[in-house]
């Protein structure tokens, strides 16, 4: 599956829940959401080989 | 992990709440926590007329639509701060696209160098040593309290959120900021005719929170940060407190709303309470420490601006 956070993306293999995978790629899942194939999901969600993962930042500040 | 209410697949779990709920459930859970909010901090009535500070990120874009779905009378008041990297422009976008969806509401805007003279990175470079997050602070401060002052409007209306809200007492505590403790609060009164009431409807609400309902309401807010924030204090205090929360469900929660506890136990002084005297600016009018021109007024002329001499360390 593909992971995008920003400007950068990461191959992982599927079968892990979605707060893994945030964490394998050295995000604070605190500091994002997540959404698969476009559709906002909770962190305990499995992911699939052939899903696409966006992590969308939420914080803020200045 | 299934919606509570319904038992669809959940879209979000709150842990700090222990609610998981599904997109559905979560735009309808969202202003009902907002409106018990404005209700148990009495910030304002639906008879009251309010005007909200719009930047065009997902916070006041999601208040605004928040708040219009409740009924409440809310303006929006955007200013164009003139940010490089066609940040302000995307920015002002962002708003006047929201309102191009909702007949009928009202959007004021301000063109900070087109109506004062010269945007915020201009007035940083004038004022060498003054940081553009500073500036910034106090061009929209006084503004908005300007602009809330002539509309006769009840209120000034934030979109500071529960991260917000923890960072920056983090840090006042930190540094034993006691003026800066005694003026945070989800209200904070007028403690002087010509000085607004300002309230933040969002201050029990988290960022993902807030930003998974802008998300789900299909929202279109400015995603990027101001170029200028990188690298900002607030953030590496979130990053700190985020941290705090992975290892121990609730601590902002904790902090915050304990503060405010201590405060009122403690009998500590509190924006009530607070009553510094204040003079009207010599070109303005707006209430100032200091007597003759405000911090605000000083940035446009040769006087020194002192980094203090702004009454009102909010916004």
């Amino acid at each position: 599956m593909k992971v995008i956070y920003r400007d950068k993306t990461w191959e992982l293999r599927g079968g892990m829940t979605v707060r893994d995978a945030i964490r394998k790629v050295g995000v604070d899942p605190e500091a994002v959401l997540a959404l698969r194939n476009g559709v906002l999901v909770n962190e305990e969600t499995i992911l699939e080989d052939d899903d696409e993962l966006k992590l969308v930042a939420v914080v803020s500040g200045g | 992990m299934k919606c509570r209410l319904c038992g669809a697949t959940a879209a979000i779990n709150m842990r700090q709440h222990r609610l998981a709920l599904c997109a559905g459930h979560l735009i309808e859970w969202v202003p009902r926590h907002v409106a018990r909010t404005i209700e148990k901090y009495a910030m304002f009535t639906p008879e009251e007329r309010v005007l909200l500070a719009v930047s065009g990120g997902k916070d006041s874009l999601a208040l605004w639509d928040i708040l219009l779905r409740l009924g409440y009378q809310v303006d929006g008041l955007h200013i164009n701060l003139g940010i490089e990297q066609g940040y302000s422009a995307a920015s002002q976008a962002r708003v006047e696209k929201f309102v191009a969806t909702r007949p009928g509401t009202r959007l004021y805007t301000v063109d900070l160098k087109g109506q004062y003279g010269a945007s915020v990175p201009e007035l940083v470079r004038r004022r060498r040593g003054r940081k553009p997050c500073s500036v910034c602070g106090l061009v929209k401060r006084h503004i908005m309290n300007q602009k809330a002052c002539e509309g006769g409007y009840a209120a000034i209306v934030t979109g500071h959120n529960l991260d917000d809200e923890v960072a920056v007492l983090l840090q006042n505590a930190l540094h034993w900021n006691v003026g800066y403790l005694a003026r945070q609060a989800p209200v904070l009164p007028p403690s002087s005719a010509g000085l607004a009431r300002k309230v933040k409807p969002l201050v029990r609400l988290r960022e993902r929170e807030v930003a998974a309902y802008a998300l789900l309401r299909g929202i279109d807010y400015i995603y990027d940060e101001c170029p200028h924030a990188q690298g900002a204090t607030t953030l590496f205090y979130k990053d700190i407190l985020n941290q705090l929360e992975s290892r121990s469900r609730g601590t902002k929660e904790m902090f915050y709303l304990g503060f405010l506890r201590a405060r009122s136990e403690m009998g500590l002084p509190g924006p009530e309470l607070e009553r510094a005297e204040l003079h009207p600016c010599s070109r303005c009018g707006q209430p100032t420490t200091a007597p003759g021109l405000c911090a605000f007024c000083r940035l446009w002329t040769g006087e020194h601006v002192r980094e203090s001499g702004e009454f009102d360390g909010e916004f």
